[in-house]
C-alpha cells in the first residue's frame, strides 16, 4: 500500500513537472536555446560592466576576468561570494562529522597484512596522485578542474595512503591546522579586495593576457586557498570514518 | 531527452526515499535524486553546436558559440554540497549502527 502511494505521488509529481515544462514557452527544449537571449552571455563575453566586447585567447589582455575557463571565472571571481558560502557548508558538515565520529582514537585496522611492495607501490603513486592533484588546482582558471576537484583528489592520495598502509595514520593537527589557515586567509583576501576596491572579494591584481598561466589576478589564489582547504576538509573526513573507538 | 532523464532519475530517487526503511539506501537515494537534478540544470545550458565554455588555442573566440556556463557553475556548487550532507549523513548512519547494530529504521530499539 505505501508503495503503491509512493509511485502515484512520484508518478504525479514527475508529469506535473513535464507538463508545465512543455507548456512553458520560456522554457527551451532541449538543445535550443540561444545563449544571446540569456544573462550568461555576459559572462563569455566578460562585459557584466558593460565595457569589454572582444575575447581573443593569448591576445586580449585585462579583461574584466581573465580566466580562459568561464566556469571558473564565474565560480571564483563573478560569485566567489557564493563559494565562500560552499567552503562555509563543506566546513560545517566536516565539523559535524568532526563532532559525531570525533571521540574514535585508534583507527580501523586492514584484515590483511600488507607487505613490503604494496607499502612502497602505493607511495609512489602516492606522488603521482598529489602531482595531479596540485595541477589541477593549479591550472584552474585555464583547463578544466579548479580548486574541489583538485582538493578531492589531494584527499583521494590520502585515502590511498590509509587502504594500503596499516600502520599510517596522516597528522590531522596538522590539517586542522591548515584548514583554518586556509578559511581565515581567503576571509583576508576578500577583506583586502573590500579596502582596495570598495567590494568585498573584488579582485584587486592585475588581470594579465588570458591563457597564461601567470594571468586572472585573484582567482588562482583562491583557488590554491579552496583546494588546500577541501582536501584537508576531506581527509580529515576520512580519518574520522576510518577510526574506531578504543585507545 | 536529457532533460527527462534527469526528471526520470529524480522521481526514482525520491521514491526510494519514500519507500526504504535502511539508511545506508536512504542516502543513496538521496544521491540519485541529486544526480538527476544536477543533470537536468546542466541539461538546461545545452545548445546544439556549441563549444565548452572554456577558451584555448582552439576554441579562441567570444564570437564561436558556446553552451550556458551558468548551470555549471551552479551545479559545481550542489556537487560540493551534495558531498557535504552524504558525509554527514553517513556520518549519523556510523553513529547509528554502533548503538543499535543495525541500518533498518524498523528493527531499531526491539530487543
Amino acid at each position: 500500500m505505501k508503495k503503491f502511494l509512493a509511485i502515484v505521488f512520484v508518478l504525479a509529481l514527475g508529469g506535473l513537472i513535464l507538463k508545465h515544462l512543455n507548456e512553458n514557452a520560456l522554457f527551451q527544449g532541449f538543445g535550443d536555446a540561444i545563449l544571446e537571449d540569456r544573462v550568461s552571455n555576459a559572462y563569455i563575453d566578460r562585459d557584466v560592466n558593460g565595457e569589454q566586447g572582444e575575447v581573443i585567447f593569448g591576445e586580449s589582455s585585462n579583461l574584466e576576468s581573465g580566466a580562459a575557463n568561464t566556469v571558473t571565472a564565474i565560480v571564483a571571481d563573478y560569485r566567489s561570494f557564493d563559494t565562500l558560502g560552499e567552503v562555509t557548508v563543506l566546513f560545517v558538515s566536516s565539523l559535524g562529522v568532526a563532532l559525531l565520529l570525533g571521540h574514535s582514537k585508534r583507527r580501523i585496522g586492514l584484515e590483511f597484512k600488507p607487505n613490503f611492495m604494496l607499502k612502497i607501490g602505493s607511495r609512489a603513486l602516492f606522488a603521482i596522485i598529489l602531482m595531479t592533484g596540485v595541477y589541477v588546482v593549479i591550472h584552474g582558471h585555464l583547463t578544466p578542474g579548479g580548486g574541489f576537484p583538485g582538493g578531492v583528489m589531494i584527499a583521494s592520495s590520502m585515502l590511498l595512503l590509509y587502504l594500503a598502509d596499516d600502520e599510517f595514520r596522516a597528522k590531522m593537527r596538522g590539517f586542522k591546522v591548515l584548514e583554518s589557515a586556509m578559511g581565515v586567509l581567503y576571509i583576508a583576501l576578500g577583506l583586502v579586495g573590500l579596502f582596495i576596491s570598495g567590494v568585498f572579494l573584488e579582485n584587486f591584481l592585475d588581470n594579465g593576457t588570458i591563457g597564461s598561466l601567470f594571468s586572472a589576478g585573484m582567482i588562482p589564489l583562491v583557488y590554491t586557498i579552496i583546494g588546500l582547504k577541501v582536501g584537508s576538509e576531506i581527509s580529515s573526513v576520512i580519518d574520522h570514518f576510518l577510526s574506531e573507538e578504543g585507545v | 531527452m536529457l532533460q527527462i532523464a534527469g526528471i526520470l532519475l529524480m522521481m526514482l530517487g525520491l521514491y526510494g526515499i519514500l519507500t526504504n526503511r535502511n539508511i545506508i539506501k536512504i542516502i543513496l537515494a538521496l544521491n540519485i535524486l541529486e544526480i538527476g537534478l544536477n543533470i537536468f540544470i546542466i541539461s538546461i545550458g545545452f545548445v546544439r553546436g556549441g563549444e565548452a565554455p572554456l577558451f584555448s588555442s582552439e576554441v579562441s573566440s567570444n564570437a564561436l558559440v558556446f553552451v550556458d556556463p551558468l548551470p555549471q557553475a551552479l551545479v559545481l556548487t550542489a556537487i560540493v554540497i551534495g558531498v557535504g550532507t552524504t558525509a554527514l549523513g553517513l556520518a549519523f548512519a556510523k553513529q547509528i549502527y554502533a548503538k543499535y547494530q543495525t541500518f533498518e529504521l524498523d528493527e531499531m530499539g526491539e530487543e
